[in-house]
């Protein structure tokens, strides 16, 4: 019984906004299987009252002076823009016509 | 003349050009013409440059020999002298692509801090360095724009993330590099090559600009021929950044005192840890035999060995390779084909674009590392993986606490193996995986870690006779006892074993 199957793999790849192809979830399901198995080890430590570390350096709320500083401007932002129109990104239809 | 210059170190190049012996320019000249013979592209040549930045290099080296021409002092004590910086720092004007098709071309409108300390100190960019693709690999094998080779055998692998920036050192096209190291990705390479890398302590040095593999563990660093040299580096790049919230606010630690007093060679009332679970099963053994001697050596300075015992570090590779990958499916989401870089299927709707774009993209090993992140932030399995692996690097980063309380610097082999054959593990990620064993700890905890020559695996060892590296980790902020034991161990190695053991790479060709 694989840790996971070619099924999921497609549902992982579409939740990852990522079109592969028929032949690269073939391969992928192979090797996420192997690599899950070896990484599912973790589980093995008795960790229950042990607190997760999220970073390594213990930070919180770190502010800069809240002082005005020069920032892009709108050529430097879309210079490397896909597409750009009348100084914005030009972007595809994000709903569909039903919407 | 020329070929002269390429083959000095970092201080001592700033020395000349700082004395008026020779031109920064003349310098800076002397690494682009090196560059063009042996770098070549992606079909033969070393290949550690994705670009060579010719006019901005001649034109910085201008601006420093007119300064000190001037009579004004030196911009830092290693203004003139030239680097390679890798393709994952921002800079305005050179390409920046870390690696991946998604970013071909891609100018970015700001200089990380990183570059922007580079061009204040008076430090000539060469150019940029080639990467696995977003520093994720453990050979350069991954990197959308060809493989690097190394400059030992030209057959094998550099090592990797960045492969790039240390075949630069080893093939003599730069004396000081910029990488990055988020599981080893400078201390793994820098073994492979015969060069000296170091990850500072997490925070340590800026991470504004440098674009994010795993944005907990990456953390950017120096790397040279020598430690000196990169000490010298290190306190040019250090230091608090306001546009960088994670970075530490302390003074940057004096590891240029601290190298030149290692160089003297007493190890005296130093506690050396061996790492038990760091060496032995695994472990080549040509790099455990370079190790042993390595410790004999470190005895002979004075320094006393004793053994300590982390026994998670079993389950480190294991945590991180879901703790890493669940923060590069979040990291990488920003790749969405809307304000920059790769667009494909004009005209579709925009998550169609998204997904062919990244589709396109991408290579194999980025996508996996995003489904696989995306996997362990699942719900139903989050406890399962990224939570329990979180808890796992809590008991790494105690592991490493006790082991501190025992010894001053902790030790190990930097890698498992000497430099592996292009294609070797290209298509088994698994066993890429391993390669980072030994460096990945030290990235959970946040400490500082480097990796300099302990010398050739022999042949008569079982060894191939390829460059071994020594790990030396420190306490967080504790740079100055990490760089203080590589200088002196360098200094005996060298007098040991008849020179620096760079000068033995053999001439490209």
């Amino acid at each position: 019984m694989p840790a996971i199957s070619r099924d999921e793999v497609a549902h992982l790849a579409r939740l990852a906004r990522l079109a592969v192809t028929d032949d690269e979830l073939d391969v992928f399901a192979g090797q996420l299987d192997v690599i899950l198995g070896a990484v599912a080890r973790v589980g093995e430590v008795a960790a229950d009252d042990i607190p997760p570390m999220t970073h390594a350096v213990p930070l919180s709320n770190v502010f800069r002076p809240d002082e005005l500083r020069p920032g892009l401007t709108q050529e430097q932002a879309l210079a490397c823009a896909p597409a750009a129109e009348e100084g914005r990104f030009r972007v595809p239809q994000i709903l569909g016509e039903e919407q | 003349m020329s070929s002269d210059l390429i083959r000095l170190t970092a201080a001592e190049l700033a020395a000349k050009i700082h004395s008026r012996e020779v031109s920064a320019v003349e310098v800076a000249q002397a690494h682009l013409d090196r560059i063009a013979a042996v770098d070549g592209d992606a079909q033969s040549g070393v290949h550690a440059f994705l670009h060579v930045a010719t006019d901005a290099a001649l034109a910085s080296a201008t601006l420093v020999d007119e300064s000190i021409g001037a009579g004004t002092p030196p911009a830092s004590p290693l203004a003139g002298v030239p680097l390679a910086l890798k393709d994952v720092f921002t800079t305005m004007d050179m390409p920046t692509t870390a690696g991946s098709r998604i970013l071909e071309g891609w100018r970015p409108p700001y200089d990380s801090t990183v570059t922007a300390r580079l061009r204040a100190a008076g430090i000539t960019i060469l150019g940029k360095t080639n990467m696995d693709e977003f520093a994720m690999g453990s050979s350069t094998e991954y990197s959308a724009y060809g493989v690097t080779r190394n400059p030992w055998d030209g057959s094998r692998v550099p090592g990797g993330s960045g492969g790039g920036s240390a075949s630069a050192l080893a093939a003599f096209e730069a004396p000081l590099s910029v990488g990055t190291d988020t599981g080893g990705s400078i201390r793994q390479p820098a073994a492979f090559t015969g060069t000296v890398g170091v990850k500072p302590t997490y925070g340590g040095i800026s991470r504004y600009g440098l674009i994010a593999c795993a944005s907990s563990l990456d953390q950017g660093g120096p790397c040279a021929r020598t430690v000196l040299d990169a000490a010298l580096l290190h306190e040019v790049l250090g230091g608090h950044d306001p546009m960088d919230s994670t970075s530490i606010d302390a003074p940057v630690p004096s590891v240029v005192d601290a190298a030149r007093r290692g160089a003297t060679g007493d190890l005296t009332g130093v506690k050396v840890g061996v790492v038990r679970e760091l060496g032995g099963e695994g472990y080549q053994a040509g790099v455990r035999t370079s190790f042993e001697a390595g410790l004999r050596l470190l005895e002979k300075l004075g320094a006393e060995v004793v053994e300590v015992s982390c026994p998670h570090f079993e389950y480190g590779l294991a945590a991180y390779y879901l703790i890493l990958p669940s923060e590069v499916s979040s990291n990488l989401a920003r790749f969405d084909a809307m304000r920059y870089g790769l667009r494909v299927s004009e005209g579709a709707s925009a998550e169609e674009v998204m997904a062919a774009t990244r589709e396109a993209g991408f290579g194999p090993e980025v996508k996996r590392r995003i489904m696989l992140g995306t996997y362990a932030l699942s719900s139903g399995y989050y406890d399962a993986y990224y939570g329990q692996a979180q808890k796992v690097r809590t008991l790494i980063s105690r592991d490493f606490a006790a082991a501190f309380g025992q010894a001053d610097v902790l030790i190990s082999p930097t890698a498992p193996t000497t430099a592996f054959p292009l294609g070797d593990k290209v298509d088994d990620p698994l066993a890429m995986y391993l390669n980072d064993l030994a460096t990945i700890p030290t990235n959970l905890a946040g400490i500082a870690a480097m990796s300099v020559p302990s010398g050739l695996a022999g042949d008569e060892n079982g060894g191939n006779g390829l460059p071994v590296g020594l790990q030396v980790m420190a306490p967080a902020l504790g740079e100055a006892a990490m760089y203080r034991v590589a200088a002196a161990f360098e200094a005996a190695r060298d007098a040991e074993q008849g020179g620096p053991l760079i000068q033995r790479c053999p001439e490209w060709s």
